[in-house]
């Protein structure tokens, strides 16, 4: 039905709008996507958000190359097949990808490591922007400092496209742990830490208080099993992200009911159990050690 | 008493922290839990189903039984609050968007409504609520919200907005188009656990 109200002449885009919306999908799973039949795939999955792309992050991977935004059309093919919200990625730094992003109707903007960066320097200002934002990160300076910058929204940045969920782990343990770590630090302390951290220090003094960030934070990168997404839950994150898991998998669309079945019941291990029975073979996966340093895609990103 | 948050997916701490203030403003003793299994259910005196997505929270109602089991304890006469996705899913009725994705109605209420009336997350706003008999208007948080279009038999509107209504109760039951659980102002959340 039409509406009667002035849009135009409304509060859009408020710290508040963006960092409710990001709430909003919490206890949820985010599904990669390539086009319009897997973006149904997910929706009837249970998945509360789809991420739109032309390659998943294994495929990125595996062909090498510099990676960009998706083709507008891919985006809108995708914002068009499904009532859950479209997120997309743009290039860290690339504040022009995600106008575009912004313009197509973008729920909320992926400024990712998966893609190739755009700028040596500079993180996306995100406040300027009606959207709100994701950023990936590896530990608490790095999730501050995209706080900071707008951010309404942290991932843990994980090793994409690998389906190996050990670096996911290792980043939500360093940020959670160092998050605990300034409960016992005195107002002077914190100011040294905020420093020693490259990060705000009011920030620091509100996560210090809070003892856990302003704002949502999901797990990604590596997150390939019911059981994975599980234990990323146990080990305090929000929700999840899953890149390649799902479609890289076997029976993508049982697997993708089943992940999203034990982010909802994380801590009981008789759902988990149920859940995790006959899904067909997981992604293949990669060894992070047989990954050259320099190819390592946690490393973009400043 | 005991009140719960249906933590399936979505915003269920915040929902929580608002009850926990509402408990005390209204000078009430109860404690506030998280819902996810039939016993924890049966066991709260009132319960929200929050905002999230409501084609998720949909489909999670429907497993382990709690989709009929909520029902059964409105029918009993429970107080329950929806809001957005919780406000879709307590509706009869829904839109184009709810009958293609085939999302699982309670039926609760006799409202309709149309998801995502206001268009997608760049369209999300905020804009003060007044509800009828409230002496200031409500802090409005509309994220990706849906609209309810009309309302029938033994449901009334609380509070319209933008040629629908935006929060409306049928009895012991609300539904708000909106997110109280986003701001600080308590007064929905007490008008539900007043309600117990």
């Amino acid at each position: 039905m039409p509406i009667d109200l002035d849009l135009q002449q409304l509060r859009h885009g408020t710290t508040l709008l963006k960092r409710g919306f990001a709430r909003m999908q919490k206890g949820g799973v985010v599904m990669d996507v390539t086009d319009a039949v897997q973006a149904r795939i997910a929706e009837e999955a249970g998945a509360v958000a789809v991420m739109a792309l032309e390659r998943v992050p294994a495929d990125i991977r595996r062909d090498g190359g510099v990676a960009r935004m998706a083709d507008p059309s891919k985006i809108a093919e995708i914002v068009d097949a499904v009532t859950i919200p479209v997120m997309a990625k743009c290039r860290i730094g690339h504040f022009a990808e995600a106008q575009i992003l912004q313009e197509l109707g973008v729920d909320m903007i992926d400024e990712s490591e998966v893609l190739t960066p755009a700028d040596p320097f500079h993180h996306v200002n995100k406040e300027g922007f009606t959207v709100p934002f994701v950023c990936g990160a590896r530990d608490l300076g790095e999730a501050l400092r995209r706080i900071h910058e707008g951010a309404a929204m942290i991932r843990t940045k994980g090793e994409a496209g690998t389906g190996n969920v050990i670096e996911a782990v290792r980043h939500q343990r360093a940020i959670s742990g160092e998050i605990r770590g300034l409960a016992v630090l005195s107002r002077e302390e914190r100011s040294n830490r905020a420093r020693q951290l490259e990060a705000p220090v009011e920030l620091v003094h509100e996560v210090a208080k809070l003892q856990r960030l302003p704002v949502v934070n999901f797990a990604a990168g590596g997150i390939a099993t019911p059981a994975d997404a599980a234990l990323l839950m146990q080990l305090g994150v929000d929700g999840v992200f899953v890149g390649s898991g799902i479609f890289k998998s076997a029976d993508p669309a049982v697997r993708a009911k089943a992940i999203v079945e034990a982010t909802t019941h994380f801590d009981d291990p008789k759902v988990l159990a149920k859940v995790s029975t006959g899904l067909g073979e997981a992604m293949r996966g990669i060894e992070i050690e047989r990954i050259p340093a320099d190819e390592r895609l946690q490393e973009r990103g400043w | 008493m005991q009140v719960g948050v249906i933590a399936l997916q979505g915003a269920v701490s915040e929902h929580q922290r608002a009850l926990d203030g509402a408990l005390e403003a209204l000078g009430r003793s109860g404690t506030v839990i998280t819902i996810r299994t039939l016993e924890q259910l049966r066991e709260v005196d009132a319960a929200v189903l929050p905002g999230g997505e409501s084609t998720t929270i949909g489909k999670l109602l429907q497993k382990f039984g709690l989709a009929r089991e909520l029902i059964r304890r409105c029918e009993e006469g429970m107080p329950l609050l929806g809001t957005c996705a919780g406000a879709i899913l307590m509706a009869k009725e829904g839109d184009g968007q709810v009958e293609r994705t085939r999302t699982p109605l309670l039926q609760l209420m006799d409202i309709a409504v149309d998801r995502n009336a206001f268009g997608r997350q760049r369209e999300s706003f905020q804009l003060p609520v007044d509800v009828r008999g409230w002496a200031t208007p409500f802090p409005g948080v509309f994220i990706r919200a849906p609209l309810i279009t009309r309302v029938w038999g033994r449901a009334e509107a609380l509070a319209l907005m933008g040629g629908g209504v935006v929060f409306a109760r049928q009895g012991h039951l609300l539904a708000s188009a909106f997110h109280p659980e986003l701001s600080d102002d308590l007064r929905v959340h007490q008008l539900l656990v007043s309600m117990v």
